[in-house]
């Protein structure tokens, strides 16, 4: 099959035809089947997604500032943090780096053309869109006071928010994850390069494989107890029912099998990123490459063992709350694992502190701490006080967002030159990653202290003794929302002004770089035949 | 002169690795759906173990013999599914039609004795909700074998009218001769699918008929 | 020609259907006389064996590589774990 990226056509000799400049109608992008503008369809929704969540938030930790519900009614505060959350767990952090990052960066990793199932892919956004409107629509008339976690028999039964149209949203756009899932899952075994054996893969491959293999098993069982709860508020019975004998709880087991893998959905792709980045810009090989890449799969599938932690407080058996807390000890293990394989990589080795390098020492100082007070939740007895309360909060928003959201904001920085062409303000980018460092520790640090002191979670009113850290609190969300704000400018203002980019600004190895950027539609004139291992930069010690 | 379009760019090289693919991708979505079923199946198997004589209450009020037979046209509409596969294969264009007419013809009969006994469960006053009072009374978890049944069968069902419209668009392709032998594709993931879903009823079918 | 690399015959084909047949046939009788937890367990041996019959010949399993294999029994591991865990809650609240 012949490609023909750089036939003549009529633009300048410096800009020659690439997946973007190829065609600029709005058809071509709705109908594209190329990853990588179907990635870039992906960037542009969960960033809207995001802000909407965003605010939700400013409102929240406004509220949160002075111990009175003064801002809000409790009604409203309810449906806010609803929002905020099915938002950001469901049409931000899961599809962000897999849709993204992965979309786009994954084809051109491995050698290949496109995804397996290009257009399957185009499927997979327009499903996203569609739960996502969905969910916007049932927002805008009224919202949902469940919490993101839509627990029966409230949910099912009692509350009178639109739980319909929601999880309706929410169940649709878990086709999308399945579909990008199952499309990476095929990509992967059957479309890298002659020569790219699995252990010479880069890590980030690896996490893509890994959180595609929890998507297309996990997703399913949300989307069943979604239905299942649609079915109780439909029928006025159903299966988690008291009145028939039927279990709450039974619920929450669906649930959590679900959501407890979903957020290793969210933080593998991450963990790949900061591979990638920290193999980079120390100009070394990862540390431990092949245990690093099969603690990546011990962690998808240990995962999935640990979900009654959730539970521990909700009435479950001991017994089996006993078992899932050692499980969960069991899981950090692999995750400590790689968190001493990146940091052993630092040691002795050549760094550069460019921007993507700040993000990923972020990420592993702030995944760290929520990791470590991920084993405080782990042990029963401890979580009987720490359930519910802003401990928790702050936990989740270290991994999601501490660990997670640097992550991505990382992979965003390091991949930018090749996806746009172009380079952006470095000093202006470094100094928005320490005010996002800093900001977020300002706002989620004194989380952890609320929380232990006894502040319990999805209030806003609470006793006036917690206030000073409250106000510590929103002063940081203000600092890390400037800190969000800035990329969107200086990235933004590369797009037209920005320095153009070479093949490979950061003299990186892997695929992706020895293509031009950007990319040109078909990636690669010739089917690329790998004969290194990954990371293959030059021994310095030598 | 525009570069060629997305269009031409098909991500594989050769028709093995393509067909390969096809079945790991259509698996895999056979995957997703054991797991979507399997909900359901983990919620029956959950409830029928804290109420055994509710369930085989339930089950003893279902149509054995209208169950029995569905179980047997389903079967046999996946052989005929299956002759379609190896027809295809062969370029026997007359078989095929004829084969998917069959399986069509029989997912027809099974969804028409399936909405009739749901007509009974409605006229026997059995379906869940404020309407359920079932001859000579019933304990309430007996309503939940009824909520799992409307819902395990009523998604089997749903699964099944997709599988019809995907056979019809197959039949309409067949009639003009645009499924060749050395593109099976559309026939084998059909097929694929087609069996699954029987699959999921040959489950359903003692769970639901034959607990006693 | 009656044979194709990755299609069973119809001969092939329509044995299997007998037998899956008889085993419906199976089933249903032995569900009058086998009652109880012994005819469940009997009911669903019999269905696992049905769906191995359908997965090997009609699904054209024999024909396939070890990986579509793999995947095709993936599912059916992954959702006992939520089985088995699940009702290990249940089989032990006090």
């Amino acid at each position: 099959m012949k490609i023909d990226a750089f036939s003549s056509r009529d633009v300048s000799a410096d800009t020659p035809v690439n997946y973007f400049t190829r065609d600029y109608s709005l058809r071509s992008w709705l109908f594209t089947r190329d990853h990588k503008r179907i990635g870039l369809l992906y960037l542009i929704s969960i960033t809207f997604f995001f802000s909407i969540a965003a605010i939700a938030a400013a409102l929240m930790r406004w509220e949160l500032l002075t111990p009175q519900g003064d801002l809000v009614v409790s009604d409203i505060y309810n449906r806010l943090f609803t929002l905020h959350g099915v938002l950001m767990v469901w049409f931000f952090l899961i599809p962000s780096i897999p849709a993204v990052l992965g979309n786009f960066i994954l084809p051109l990793m491995i050698g290949a053309r496109d995804v397996a199932f290009p257009r399957l892919n185009l499927a997979s956004w327009y499903l996203f869109m569609t739960g996502g409107l969905l969910v916007l629509y049932a927002i805008l008339i009224g919202g949902v006071d469940t919490g993101w976690t839509f627990y029966t028999p409230y949910s099912s039964v009692y509350s009178n928010g639109h739980v319909m149209l929601m999880a309706s949203g929410v169940f649709i756009a878990g086709f999308s994850s399945i579909a990008t899932g199952l499309n990476f899952i095929v990509t992967l075994h059957k479309l890298r390069a002659p020569g790219l054996t699995w252990f010479r893969l880069p890590l980030f491959a690896w996490s893509i494989y890994a959180t595609s293999l929890i998507l297309v098993l996990a997703t399913p069982v949300l989307a069943i107890t979604l239905l299942l709860i649609m079915l109780e508020r439909f029928l006025g019975v159903g299966v988690f029912d008291p009145k028939l004998g039927g279990d709450p709880l039974l619920f929450q087991h669906l649930f959590w099998f679900y959501s407890h893998p979903a957020v290793y959905i969210m933080i593998l792709p991450g963990m790949g990123v900061v591979s990638e980045i920290i193999a980079c810009f120390s100009r070394k090989r990862i540390f431990g490459y092949r245990i690093a890449a099969i603690a990546i799969l011990a962690i998808a599938a240990l995962g999935f063992l640990v979900w009654g932690h959730h539970m521990f407080v909700s009435s479950q058996s001991v017994y089996a709350g006993v078992v899932f807390s050692l499980l969960s000890f069991l899981v950090s293990v692999p995750s400590a694992i790689k968190v001493f394989n990146w940091v052993a990589t630092l040691h002795r080795a050549s760094i550069r502190f460019d921007t993507p390098f700040l993000y990923a020492l972020g990420f592993l100082a702030l995944f760290t701490v929520g990791g470590l007070t991920g084993l405080f939740l782990a042990t029963l007895a401890v979580d009987v006080h720490l359930h519910d309360t802003y401990f928790v909060i702050a936990h989740f928003h270290y991994i999601m967002v501490g660990g997670m959201v640097m992550a991505y904001m990382g992979g965003i920085h390091y991949w930018w030159p090749k996806i746009s062409g172009r380079l952006y303000h470095e000093w202006l980018a470094r100094i928005s990653a320490v005010t996002i460092f800093i900001g977020f520790n300002l706002t989620f640090f004194p989380q952890f202290i609320l929380g232990y002191l006894g502040m319990p979670r999805r209030f806003h009113i609470y006793p006036p003794e917690f206030q000073t850290l409250n106000i510590v609190s929103t002063s940081g969300a203000v600092v890390l929302a400037i800190g969000y704000t800035l990329p969107l400018f200086y990235l933004g203002w590369s797009l037209f002004f920005g320095p153009r980019a070479g093949s490979n600004p950061w003299d990186a190895t892997g695929l992706e770089w020895t293509t031009p950027s950007p990319p040109a539609e078909h990636n690669f004139e010739r089917t690329p035949v790998v004969t290194q291992e990954a990371y293959d930069y030059p021994d310095l010690s030598l | 002169m525009k570069p060629p379009s997305s269009i031409d760019a098909s991500p594989y090289t050769d028709a093995t690795q393509r067909s390969v693919a096809q079945h790991l991708g259509m698996w895999t979505f056979l995957a997703t759906e054991i797991l979507f079923f399997g909900g359901l199946f983990a919620c029956y198997a959950i409830y029928r173990h804290t109420y055994p004589e509710a369930f085989a209450a339930g089950s003893a009020r279902m149509d054995f013999w209208i169950g029995t037979l569905n179980t047997g046209v389903l079967l046999t509409s996946s052989l005929f599914m299956a002759f379609a596969d190896h027809a295809v294969k062969l370029g026997r264009r007359e078989t095929l039609r004829r084969c998917l007419a069959a399986v069509w013809l029989l997912g027809v009969i099974f969804l028409g004795l399936k909405f009739y006994e749901y007509h009974q469960k409605f006229v026997e006053h059995l379906v869940p909700g404020a309407g359920f009072h079932p001859d000579g009374g019933a304990a309430p978890p007996e309503q939940l074998f009824f909520v799992l049944y409307f819902a395990m069968t009523g998604l089997h069902a749903l699964h099944m009218m997709i599988g019809l419209g995907v056979i019809t668009w197959l039949f309409v392709r067949a009639s003009r001769g645009t499924l060749t032998a050395d593109r099976p594709a559309p026939v084998e993931m059909t097929g694929l699918y087609w069996h699954f879903v029987d699959c999921v009823w040959v489950f359903l079918y003692p769970l639901l008929y034959l607990v006693r | 020609m009656n044979a194709h690399p990755s299609s069973p015959s119809p001969k092939v084909l329509t044995l299997v259907f007998a037998a899956l047949l008889g085993l419906l046939a199976l089933s249903a009788a032995s569900s009058r006389v086998i009652t109880g937890p012994w005819g469940s367990a009997l009911g669903l041996f019999l269905a696992v064996v049905k769906t191995t019959l359908i997965f090997v010949f009609f699904m054209r399993l024999r024909y396939q590589t070890g990986l579509v294999r793999l995947f095709a029994v993936a599912g059916f591991f992954w959702l006992s774990l939520i089985g088995l865990l699940t009702f290990a809650d249940y089989l032990t609240r006090g």
